[in-house]
């Protein structure tokens, strides 16, 4: 059984970060040069932190599978990232912020972490600006704020509607700095495919080269895993198309525990499916609702019809009828639910059905086009790049989509996993966000981790390791290492099935969606866990992946990636059974108030569950580490 | 309404570069692309054809492609001819079927620019961009060492015309537009967006040299004035910007030639 420790330092909330960075073990500048550090992944984490910990004086690798860091996904964010300046005087406090994140998070995240993070939210932005993130800014030429969900102060900081794409390029620009003056290696086209462990402790990575096909070993003094979130499982999300879960989840079969595999935010504003084809799904900034009204028909047959020609009395504001004090601005998981049960109901919209009405008309009333485009263009316009409609004449048609994964592989305070030596930042671990994440809040932690946590927390770590002990890549488990990831890629080659690998793709997204989406019961998760080994299975013997491993193949690639949801979609319903509560994004029906909110049972649930590898086809063990409230009381989450 | 209009189905037959590898012949291959709904995007035709020749047994086409929401900058096709295809202000991936008429016959081609080498197919190697950026793409500032954010300023024109510049995602379709190769856009955008701001003034003049002797140094070509590269770019960035960048490599390089260096610059300290 994993030893859970979550080194949570003693004394006042307050004072936990500042008290246990003064205590920590440092690692004196002229020995930093002698350990190497691996960081896989580039996005807002993963850059942050190589920039960071080679400015330190460590040798720092970076390994991303793109062409270049600046690829990542973090670089779709729109909206902003929240930071506790109180620039717009407004009451805004580290206090404040705090707060609305573990109560965003429907209290399962812990404290310390989620205070820790309020308190540099404000020396990111500074880092950021000094950078040359070109912020909006007020006439007066200091930094402008908006508004965000789950807040009642304006702390988000945003470059217009591309707020992800500045923050990479910022922290991008520090690594290529980094790079240029040799302190930083960069490995492009770089996959990581397998983390070898060394008496019990994480000693370097096994990567594919995705242009030459080459296996390589690399070794290293600590690992870093800044690999992003696992929506993709679901097939159909706003991740980028090769988002992938594969990083964290064969760190997971070494041993690593994944921690609340069943968070997932469901986003209710993106632009619905619209055909079998379908890769991606398109995010419509959660904004519209200040202007949008949301509605289906109320009666059945007229949701073929023209919306336009359907009056008023016929029409179901449902988000304003059931949520009167909230109306169209309802948190993103009540809003997400709220739609599904109307498409349940048989009342969604479209050519599948599934879809509901973010209308315009009476914002045009009463702001005229000229004053909507002006607010919205951007996104009129990429809507009509969609769907070839236009929102001035048509209302949008929207449906939720799966945008975010809170679980991730455990850590404790330090952001290190229960190996030893293995860090994990940002998306791909579990730490700050609880059930639910916050609007503008996951910029906030991927760099709150990359430039202001693990550079801190890493030297205690190697502080333990004497200088130059990493072993060598002639070692026993590096060998291991490779031959397991040269034999999973010689068993996708060798299969000569009928079905590419996206045919599973779509079926393990379906039930994924079906059963373990937006609401979930026992009978379907159950179904579910019966379902998914049946269709591994299926995989396994029917997949068909063409050209070999020794070059540029892309089928490869994919199917590696899709192996391993298959396992990770299990994991996730069997999280989601085990936790017999509703919480944030994660809405079992059989624990609901009868107004539908989620009823969450403290005494049995107010813990992470932190799943732990047994085997192949052996049932793993959940791990309970205690959630302790010690300065907030756990309320009921509401936002009426 | 739509939903009618939009299930008309459409076929297309493409022309694609096939290429094994970078120095390998490549040649033109036909694929026929039947019954597309016009709402599917172009990379999504692309996905259903390779899953069928998959299912052939052959192997499918290599294609750069991730966000497909027009903002990581990895599409770099160029369709019949256009980096980007046919549509202003656009990457690859927000193109659509129903830009296409139904029976057309599409050229689907890499970037083609020396400094980027094909890898496979249409997949080029766009490394030279990260090495102009390490050449000073960036201001020189260690992490924590920044001052409170609102000690610096910054006028809202000047924010504003530093966004327009910074909103370059770096795809490459500036230098395929281009029949010279030259990365002038590109550079001059990243150029502009730090000149415009205070923070970026202490590195100016040694930002625009090295990173324009390095674009140099990698093989891409001057610019002739023809301002293809912004009507290629996704985000329509403005050949503005180079002139802007060419104001500042003229004067950085008059300062640099008359400047007086301190002594103490080339010792070490203490």
């Amino acid at each position: 059984m994993a030893k859970l420790e979550s080194k949570i330092p003693s004394g006042p909330l307050a004072d936990k970060w500042r008290k246990h960075k003064a205590e920590i073990k440092l690692v004196n500048p002229a020995n930093k040069r002698k350990y190497e550090v691996i960081v896989v992944g580039g996005g807002l984490a993963g850059s942050s932190a190589a920039a960071t910990l080679s400015e330190l004086g460590y040798k720092v690798k970076c390994f991303v599978f793109h062409d270049t860091p600046r690829r990542a996904h973090s670089i779709a964010a729109q909206g902003g990232i929240n930071a506790a300046k109180n620039y717009q005087n407004d009451g805004d406090s580290v206090y404040r912020l705090f707060y609305d994140t573990i109560k965003g998070g429907d209290y399962r995240a812990r404290e310390a972490n989620v205070h820790r993070l309020a308190e540099v939210s404000v020396n990111i932005i500074d880092q950021c600006a000094a950078q040359g993130v070109p912020f909006a800014r007020e006439y007066g030429g200091l930094l402008a704020n908006r508004s965000f969900g789950g807040a009642q102060v304006s702390r988000t900081f945003y470059a217009r509607g591309q707020t992800g794409q500045q923050l990479l390029l910022g922290a991008y620009s520090a690594l290529m700095k980094q790079a240029g003056a040799g302190a930083v290696e960069i490995l492009p086209n770089e996959e990581m495919l397998d983390l070898v462990i060394v008496d019990g402790q994480a000693k370097g990575i096994i990567s594919r080269n995705l242009i030459s096909g080459e296996i390589r070993r690399w070794s290293a003094d600590a690992v870093v895993l800044a690999t992003g979130g696992y929506g993709n499982v679901f097939n159909l999300s706003t991740y980028a198309r090769q988002s992938n879960g594969t990083a964290i989840w064969r760190a997971y079969k070494r041993g690593a525990c994944f921690a609340n595999p069943c968070y997932t935010q469901i986003h209710p504003t993106c632009i619905p499916v619209s055909g079998d084809y379908q890769s991606k799904l398109t995010l419509m900034s959660e904004s519209l609702r200040n202007d949008g009204r949301i509605w289906v028909p109320k009666k059945k047959e007229d949701c073929k019809k023209d919306p336009n020609t359907i009056p008023e009395e016929d029409r179901d504001y449902y988000l304003e009828r059931i949520y009167p004090s909230f109306g169209n601005l309802a948190p993103r998981d009540v809003s997400s639910r709220a739609a599904k049960r109307m498409c349940d109901e048989g009342r969604g919209v479209g050519e599948t059905g599934l879809g509901v009405y973010l209308d315009f008309s009476d914002a045009i009333k009463r702001l005229g086009e000229a004053g909507v485009r002006e607010r919205y263009g951007n996104l009129f316009d990429i809507y009509h790049e969609i769907t070839n409609e236009s929102a001035y004449k048509t209302p949008m048609r929207i449906y939720p989509a799966v945008h975010y994964t809170m679980g991730g592989l455990w850590v404790d305070y330090n952001l290190m996993s229960n190996i030893p030596g293995l860090f994990v930042l940002g998306e791909a671990n579990f730490s700050d966000h609880g059930a639910n994440r916050l609007g503008a809040s996951a910029l906030m932690q991927g760099l709150a981790d990359g430039y202001f946590v693990l550079p801190y927390t890493i030297g205690d770590y190697l502080a333990t390791q004497k200088p130059g002990s990493r072993p060598k890549t002639d070692n026993p488990a590096f060998k291991e290492a490779e031959e397991n990831v040269t034999s999973i890629n010689n068993r996708l080659l060798n299969t000569k099935g009928r079905h590419p690998v996206s045919y599973f793709h779509k079926r393990l997204g379906q039930i994924m969606w079906n059963y373990c989406g937006m609401a979930r019961t026992r009978e379907g998760l159950e179904k579910a866990l019966q379902e998914i080994p049946a269709l591994r299975e299926e995989f396994w013997s029917d997949v068909r992946v063409p050209g070999s491993a020794d070059t540029l193949n892309q089928s490869l690639e994919q199917a590696g990636r899709v192996a391993d949801f298959m396992e990770l979609g299990e994991l996730m319903c069997r999280d989601a059974l085990a936790r017999e509560e509703s919480c944030g994004g994660h809405f079992r029906e059989e624990y609901q108030y009868p107004d539908g909110e989620c009823k969450r049972d403290d005494e049995k649930f107010a813990h992470v569950a932190a799943w732990e590898y047994q085997g192949p086809d052996k049932t793993p063990l959940r791990n309970v580490e205690d959630l302790n409230y010690e300065f907030v009381k756990m309320s009921v989450r509401s936002y009426k | 309404m739509v939903a009618e209009s939009s299930t008309k189905l459409i076929s297309v037959t493409l022309r694609v570069w096939r290429q094994a590898g970078p120095n390998q012949a490549g040649r033109f291959v036909e694929y026929k692309a039947k019954n597309c709904n016009p709402n599917m995007s172009f990379l999504e035709m692309l996905d259903v054809v390779n899953d069928e020749l998959v299912s052939k047994g052959e192997e499918p086409i290599a294609f750069a492609h991730d966000c497909r929401e027009g903002i990581c900058g990895t599409c770099s096709l160029v369709i019949d001819g256009k980096p980007h295809g046919p549509h202003r202000g656009i990457a690859s991936c927000q193109t659509y079927m129903r830009s296409f008429e139904d029976g057309a016959v599409i050229t689907v081609e890499p970037f083609r620019a020396k400094p980027f080498p094909v890898v496979k197919d249409l997949i080029t190697d766009r490394s030279a961009f990260d090495k102009i950026q390490q050449a000073g793409g960036f201001i020189s500032i260690r992490t924590g060492a920044a001052p409170d954010a609102n000690s610096i300023p910054v006028p809202k024109e000047n924010a504003d015309l530093a966004m327009d510049a910074a909103a370059c995602i770096g795809c490459g379709a500036c230098v395929a537009a281009c029949k010279n190769a030259s990365a002038m856009l590109f550079v001059s955008a990243k150029v502009s967006q730090l000149s415009l701001m205070p923070q970026g003034q202490p590195e100016r003049d040694t930002r625009v040299l090295n990173m324009v002797a390095k674009m140099d140094e990698l093989g891409f070509g001057n610019c002739t004035n023809q301002y293809e590269c912004s009507a290629a770019c996704p985000k329509l960035i403005s050949h503005d910007f180079i002139a802007r960048m060419n104001k500042d490599y003229l004067a950085a390089s008059f300062r640099s030639a008359f400047r007086v260096k301190s002594n103490a610059a080339s010792g070490a300290a203490g």
